[in-house]
């Protein structure tokens, strides 16, 4: 009972990064309890997943083929038969929106604690511990349980991993019980295409909750126009209605790497920070110092933005 | 149809804030209805009026001082509350998921609701999975981060989507009875009337405890233990711009000319 699972993750025919995160946090994990790491590959095609994520590290793969994208209870049924075959100790997935519809679930079945959204984990003989925020980032949290467990690992918080494996690559033969899966994917749809494409821009002049109300954009549009730049924005201004999805920076919106970024009245949670970190220069214009948009911004200004706005407005006018 | 929406009073912190043990210091914190719950509490509101539902009910796990924001949800048009509160729950730090799964199940075995609706997450421990979880023990059908719900019903099935990574919508098909967890923007909550406010203040509140319930009380003990709270260590090495807005504006200025991005 020392053994990592992890679960990999893909979409429409791509392994998605987690995947080769998940390989380096399993492997650290493994390292720790002194066990094998066993890495799951279920539906779509199966033996090119393997094969691609048959990095150094891997011991095992296991590939369970059945129906082509990702459905929660193939899954869930497929991981919790894995689970009575290999014993692990710890089922690692990624945090991902998929993740999230299985993970809890696959616990619940095997009567195991699950933790979510962790960003760092060390195990030490029967005791997990596991680093995770609380209040959107202000505060960091240490956990720890003791025997087996489901873990969700946040993306990107893990570097991915490199390297050829040599790990042998089975076919798991699960036994799929199609009257339990009660769920179907229909398809996909890509959203926030349109007008503007803020992963074009050169200049974002991005709004968040800091500005209140709806006709406070008004500053936000006069900004960009005298700086000939494209406004973009957090989630929240996007759930108000105020800005059209194709404009929402985010894990959920566009990721953006423009040369300028300048983060208005954003307080930079973390699914906003994963969309824009890689612009090149970050400026933040935030009342609040220690706002997490802090941490990865180059430049900043501790002040009210609807003073600092329409000055640099002018600075251009 | 009935839907049973789970809601939560959860904590908001203060920007500038103290740690004292494994918690923020009470002065320093607040409360408020969990904004993701406020767009399940939303949507469960709007299959009212279209004539889906017949009855909204709302359920949470949270001590008296809550009974206020829970009323939020009664005064935006759900119909009655269900508050379970335990002795044994008073001072427990942390309740894992494993917990607030058994106690809310005895909740669903009671309702017997056809939906179930949650919040994709709390705004302050942010789990996330509390829902699934509750799907998966009681046995409906579940999808999670759910942006948006048909309110025409195909027979048995809800036809949602499920706002995946990087603006992709996954279009999906989930059988009856189904827990779905909510994402926000799925709607736009209301604010509550005046009126609504008043009729609330009427509505039923019903307090069960866990033994009420027939849950043991062996539940609440998580396997989870909060063993450190601490705020991140910055690795920002952020150059602060001080001074009057015209000066941090001017200096702002000049690092657009200076990157040749500026007009």
């Amino acid at each position: 009972m020392s053994d990592v699972l992890a679960v990999t993750d893909h979409r429409r025919g791509e392994l998605r990064d987690s995947s080769y995160e998940l390989v380096t946090a399993g492997r650290q994990l493994a390292d720790e309890t002194g066990g094998d790491l066993h890495l799951a590959v279920i539906s779509g095609t199966v033996d090119e997943f393997a094969e691609k994520i048959n990095r150094e590290g891997v011991d095992a793969i296991h590939t369970v083929s059945h129906g082509e994208e990702f459905n929660h209870d193939v899954y869930t049924q497929a991981i919790t038969q894995l689970y009575d075959e290999l014993a692990p100790q710890y089922v690692l997935t990624p945090n991902s929106v998929n993740g999230l519809d299985y993970a809890p679930a696959v616990a619940n079945r095997l009567g195991l604690p699950v933790v979510t959204d962790t960003v760092d984990l060390a195990a030490n003989g029967e005791t997990l511990t596991a680093t995770r925020e609380m209040y959107g980032g202000k505060v960091e949290t240490t956990n720890e349980l003791d025997g087996e467990a489901v873990v969700t690992i946040r993306e990107a918080e893990w570097p991915a991993a490199e390297g050829t494996g040599d790990a042998a690559v089975e076919a798991f033969d699960a036994d799929i019980d199609e009257d339990a899966v009660g769920s179907t994917v229909n398809g996909f749809e890509e959203v926030g295409g349109g007008d503007v494409d803020i992963g074009e821009a050169d200049v974002l002049v991005s709004v968040g909750r800091g500005i209140e109300e709806e006709e406070n954009l008004d500053i936000i549009r006069d900004l960009a126009d005298a700086l000939d730049a494209t406004v973009s924005s957090s989630r929240p201004i996007v759930d108000n209605g105020w800005l059209p999805k194709n404009r929402q920076v985010g894990q959920s919106g566009k990721v953006v790497t423009p040369d300028v970024y300048i983060a208005i009245g954003i307080s930079g949670a973390v699914q906003h920070v994963a969309g824009m970190k890689g612009s090149d220069t970050i400026v933040a214009i935030n009342t609040d110092p220690n706002a997490p948009i802090m941490d990865i911004a180059d430049y900043a200004i501790h002040d009210d933005l609807f003073d600092v706005v329409p000055a640099l407005t002018e600075e251009f006018q | 149809m009935k839907i049973l929406v789970t809601v939560k009073e959860v904590a908001t912190v203060e920007d500038e804030f103290e740690i004292e043990g494994t918690e923020i210091a009470d002065q320093y914190l607040g409360a408020d209805l969990n904004e993701w719950d406020d767009y399940a509490v939303e949507e469960a509101v709007q299959l009212q009026e279209a004539g889906v539902a017949d009855e909204v009910v709302t359920v949470t796990i949270g001590p008296e001082d809550c009974e206020q924001t829970i009323r939020q949800a009664l005064a935006k048009g759900a119909d009655r509350a269900v508050r379970v509160w335990d002795d044994s729950l008073d001072g427990v730090d942390l309740l894992d998921v494993g917990a607030k799964t058994e106690i809310l199940r005895a909740v669903v075995e009671e309702e017997d609701p056809d939906l179930v609706l949650t919040g994709v997450q709390a705004g302050d421990d942010s789990f996330g999975a509390t829902g699934v979880s509750l799907a998966a023990d009681i046995g409906y059908e579940w999808g999670a981060v759910v942006n948006h719900l048909e309110h025409e019903f195909d027979g048995d099935a809800a036809s949602v989507r499920r706002e995946l990574e990087g603006g992709v919508e996954e279009l999906t098909e989930i059988e009856l009875p189904a827990v779905l967890t909510i994402q926000t923007g799925i709607n736009e909550p209301r604010y509550a009337s005046l009126r609504g406010i008043r009729q609330a203040q009427r509505k039923e509140l019903d307090v069960q405890t866990l033994a009420d319930l027939g849950v043991d009380e062996s539940a609440v003990e998580s396997t989870l233990e909060l063993t450190d709270m601490y705020e991140p260590e910055s690795e920002s090495d952020v150059t602060i711009w001080e001074g009057s807005a015209d000066e941090t504006a001017a200096e702002l200025g000049e690092l657009l000319r200076d990157k040749g991005v500026a007009p």
